[in-house]
């Protein structure tokens, strides 16, 4: 009878690189990588929008491949390195100065590619793993890299235009 | 002087009346000729960075010290009694923090009769206990360990049978199931006799789906007391909406409440007030002695949140030889739910749309053992223009007029329903730009060769619609601009940016009317404590209804700063000029900075105020706009493709050509979903909902959406209906798309589809039947057109 167990009684401590550090959680087995990104270290950029593999919003990129994160339990991923939306853009450490954008995240706001803007982080994930295997995407290959991805908004032309924006970008910054 | 005065006002497609005060002087508007320099340029999103980083807090982020987790157990049964509640074992759980129920807590009053917490569960999802605890997975165990004992009623869900004397009321005190007893009827002309005089009659039944919104983030709240002071982080389009409802549910003055929303993901309508959860949080919050969050489950999303009605129309036409349309006469239904409000406006294309002596429309909205209907993106047009604009191809095609040109025939120049003469109309001009750029004059005409002779079952077809829609806006909306010692301002307003571009659009405004720097301004919304009143985002009243209080409390602060400097500088003040944050005294004479003018200041702050003057009564104020699909319809699996979709509005002014060109791209992806794919299912022996969710519920994929969309404005600054020559466009383009896309399939294949969505199942059934003659329902309660004989 589970539900008479006390809380937290079969927690496990697990260890994950996420955006390149090292992160210690104590979770119960049944938490998703979803909810310990969230809950647990904080990093609300990966959104929860079915938790049932249905729309993409919680895509991150484990080891190289995306991935939903609500259909990826926690204690799957000890040892295993994420990366999230929270990783993209570098800090430059000059007071004052502006985050640095990644060239995807540049391309979306060039390209105006969201309106609420809630499916983005998993788009842009979605499309950073997309042009880490295939750098010189064809259209069509753009949209089946982010057909698992839903935008209610109906952002899609502009989610595609950034998309192949972004590739040129990254192909030219060589 | 203040002036107090009354005008009307137009909030989803209703007429309203408000009071408005006047104080200050109201802007002169920008006509075509004002030399604006930010104001319509495509300036990319003030809070692009935020929104790519995942650095935007949307209400679903906020986390608080001591937060804890809440979920809601509702209804397992479409209409029932409980017997009882036992929350004991849910409450003895480690780790759960608080369980309310409607035993424990004082009765609050909700919709109608009924309660938070009642005792009549009236659809699947009706709530009946909420719990909070220490973390989500364990407020769910908890919800297992609630008992309900319930005594179940019989339901109705089909709202094909809801008035039927045999079905069981949804609300004791409504025994036939229709919202206010009765439906609403509305006649001009004389119908009879126009149906006797036309050459032509043709009539149909039509079939719209319940469409859900399924907005991205779902509803939710989080909560907060500190002593008697609640802040409420909601998912929502009305900020101050919000708080005047939890305030009056829960018995509090309304400076106790503070709303927060500074992200929302999405609400189309379906977040236009406090919701059940809102109030539910507030409660749990206050027992635990610890912050809620309560988001709803993407379930919950598609069960309790709102949806749009779905509808059966039974709609005629009479029409002329020479093509000029006589009457128009509809009959509809509309699915309410058990908690609906009813009365969307389905009828208003038709009474709006066209030039059209005699129309009679009688909206029946009817109570069924569902969720809810709400708002959903032009709520009834676009219900009421799939039926409208199916018909028109079909009168255009009884009297051998080209469809456009059968509308242009029917053209409306002055409003029908008040016969006003409108405020603008750039219909005509749509009409010309949309059929140039998707080809309509050149293209073949009906029978033409199949695309590829080696597949004979894939055929291509045109189709348009038109649509017309409110979006004027109106008072009260009200702004601050406070100029810092630096020379920046912060633009202060209590309006929401739900994701349109508000907050860049607004920026744009107040930068303009200054004379400041785009990248000195800064736009604060969705604050109730800080914010001054505006109203709630929806019914394309944002831009329209903010953009004017934003440009008079800009020119306060321009004015102010120029009254500033002249004693400073010693001129007389209508000699300077103030442009791109410098005041200067004309070329090559002194100028100096905003910046040094008010640093020079110690920290005196100029405060700048404006609002949102009257709407012009003796003008009728509308959005329009078309339509024009090109689609490719395989007649061996009922596929279609949307090969190009050319949407072309019409909505005053555009300030930024960016936003606004996202705004078509999402309605028309929208009007696709709702056209082919979009469809709630309920069993109704069971009165449950079997697709709710994101797989089986259909919406539209990046695979899915049309090849090409083309999205453009007829920008025509529109200063009858607002000083910035604005006008609202979220809801236009979703109203002509569905129908568009039908006409098209009907172009391609010859088969008219009566119902939406248009999916494979739906037209490879109206493929079938194709050669059958078309059977048309008649309603029950209504004799359409007595004049059946004139069909031939
Ligand atoms: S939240 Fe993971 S796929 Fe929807
Ligand atoms: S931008 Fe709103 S869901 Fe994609």
């Amino acid at each position: 009878m589970p539900s008479n167990l006390p809380a937290g009684h079969s927690r496990r401590t697990i260890t994950m690189t996420v955006n390149d550090e090292q992160h210690t959680v104590y979770v119960e087995p049944r938490r998703t990588l979803l909810d310990a990104l969230r809950e647990d270290l904080g990093l609300t950029g990966a959104k929860k929008v079915c938790d049932l593999g249905q729309c993409g919003a919680c895509t991150v990129i484990k080891g190289n491949r995306a991935i939903y994160s609500c259909l990826t339990l926690a204690v799957e991923c000890a040892g295993q390195s994420i990366q999230t939306i929270e990783g993209l853009a570098q800090a430059d450490p000059a007071p004052g100065s502006q985050l640095r954008l990644h060239a995807i995240q540049q391309a979306f706001i060039e390209c105006d590619a969201y309106q609420c803007g809630y499916c983005t982080p998993g788009q842009i994930m979605a499309i950073k793993a997309l042009l880490e295997h295939n750098p010189n995407p064809t259209l069509d290959e753009v949209k089946m890299g982010v057909s698992g991805n839903l935008c209610r908004c109906g952002a899609y032309p502009n989610i595609f235009r950034a998309a192949l924006r972004a590739a040129e970008l990254l192909r030219t910054a060589g | 002087m203040v002036k107090v005065l009354k005008t009307k006002i137009e909030i989803e497609g209703r007429v309203h009346e408000e009071v408005v005060v006047i104080d200050g002087e109201l802007p002169a508007p920008w006509d075509s000729k004002a030399e604006l320099t930010i104001v319509g340029q495509p300036v990319p999103r003030v809070d692009g960075a935020e929104r790519v980083t995942g650095q935007a807090r949307y209400t679903s982020d906020i986390q608080l010290p001591g937060l804890l987790h809440a979920r809601i157990l509702r209804s397992p049964h479409p209409h029932a009694r409980i017997k009882y509640v036992d929350i004991s074992a849910a409450e003895a759980l480690p780790g759960v923090r608080a369980v309310i129920c409607r035993d424990s807590t004082a009765p609050i009053k909700w919709h109608r009769s009924s309660f938070v917490f009642d005792s009549t569960l009236r659809y699947v999802g009706d709530e009946i206990a909420a719990v909070a605890a220490d973390s989500l997975e364990i407020a769910s165990d908890a919800l297992r360990l609630i008992k309900v004992e319930y005594e179940v009623l019989p339901h109705i869900t089909d709202e094909q049978h809801a008035n039927d004397e045999a079905s069981p009321p949804v609300w004791v005190d409504e025994p036939r199931n229709v919202i206010g007893g009765e439906p609403e009827v509305y006649k001009r002309g004389d119908v009879d006799k126009a149906f006797k005089d036309a050459d032509f009659v043709v009539q149909a039944t039509f079939r719209t789906p319940t469409a859900l919104h399924n907005c991205l983030e779902t509803h939710g709240s989080v909560a907060q007391w500190e002593g008697d002071n609640l802040t409420i982080w909601d998912s929502t389009q009305h900020i101050f909406g919000v708080r005047q409802r939890v305030a009056e549910r829960l018995g509090l003055a309304l400076n106790k409440v503070r709303v927060i929303k500074h992200y929302m993901g999405g609400g189309f309508g379906s977040k236009n007030g406090a919701g059940k959860y809102t109030v539910i949080a507030a409660l749990l919050a206050r027992k635990a002695g610890r912050p809620v969050k309560l988001m709803l489950n993407r379930m919950e999303e598609n069960l309790v949140t709102g949806n749009r009605d779905s509808t059966v129309q039974h709609i005629a036409g009479a029409v002329k030889k020479d093509g000029t349309l006589l009457a128009l006469k509809l009959v509809c239904y509309a699915n309410s739910g058990a908690y609906g409000g009813g009365g969307m406006p389905i009828a208003g294309p038709v009474q709006e749309m066209y030039r059209c002596a005699n129309v009679y429309t009688e909206s029946w909205s009817l109570y069924t053992n569902l969720g809810r209907d709400s708002a959903f993106r032009a709520p009834g047009f676009v219900e009421g223009n799939f039926a409208l604009e199916s018909l028109m191809d079909m009168m255009a095609e009884k009297v051998k007029l080209d469809p456009l040109e059968f509308r242009k025939k029917n053209y409306a120049e002055r409003a029908p329903k008040d016969n006003l003469p409108y405020s603008s109309k750039g219909l005509r001009q749509a009409y010309e730009r949309g059929a140039d750029i998707i080809g309509w004059h050149s293209r073949a005409w009906a029978d033409r060769p199949a695309v590829d002779p080696k597949n004979p079952d894939i055929r291509r077809g045109y189709g348009m619609a038109s649509q017309v829609w409110g979006g004027g806006g109106g008072p009260p909306a009200h702004a601050i601009i406070k100029v810092n010692a630096d020379g920046t301002a912060d633009v202060i307003t209590g309006t929401q940016d739900i994701g349109t571009g508000t907050k860049t659009v607004l920026s744009q405004v107040a930068a303009e009317a200054m004379g400041f720097r785009f990248e000195d301004v800064r736009v604060h919304v969705g604050d109730t404590s800080l914010g001054v009143y505006a109203p709630l985002s929806a019914g394309s009243m944002t831009v329209p209804s903010m953009s004017p209080a934003v440009q008079m409390a800009a020119l306060d602060v321009h004015k102010q700063l120029l009254a500033i400097a002249a004693e400073v500088l010693e001129v007389k003040s209508a000699r300077l000029e103030l442009k791109g944050s410098v005041i200067s005294q004309g070329k090559g004479k002194k100028s100096i900075t905003v910046k040094e003018l008010i640093g020079g200041l110690s920290d005196y702050m100029v405060v700048g105020q404006g609002l949102r003057g009257p709407n012009d009564n003796s003008y009728a104020i509308n959005t329009f706009g078309c339509q024009f699909a090109e689609v490719e319809v395989d007649t061996a699996t009922g596929q279609v493709r949307v090969l190009r979709l050319v949407a072309i509005h019409e909505s005053g002014r555009v300030i930024n050509p960016m936003t606004i060109t996202s705004q078509l791209y999402g309605g028309v992806t929208q009007g696709m979903g709702y056209g082919l794919m979009e469809h709630r299912v309920v069993d109704h022996r069971s009165g449950i909902v079997l697709n709710p969710n994101l797989t089986d519920y259909k919406i539209p994929t990046a695979l899915d959406v049309p090849l090409e969309i083309v999205g453009e404005m007829i920008d025509l600054p529109d200063t009858i209906a607002t000083t910035t020559g604005a006008k609202g466009i979220g809801e236009p383009p979703i109203v002509p798309t569905a129908p568009a896309i039908a006409n098209a399939i009907y172009d391609a294949c010859g088969v008219r589809v009566f119902q939406a969505p248009i999916s494979p199942d739906v037209l490879l059934d109206a493929l079938q039947r194709r050669d059958q003659p078309m059977v048309v329902e008649q309603p029950a309660a209504a004799e359409l057109a007595p004049v059946s004989q004139k069909e031939e």
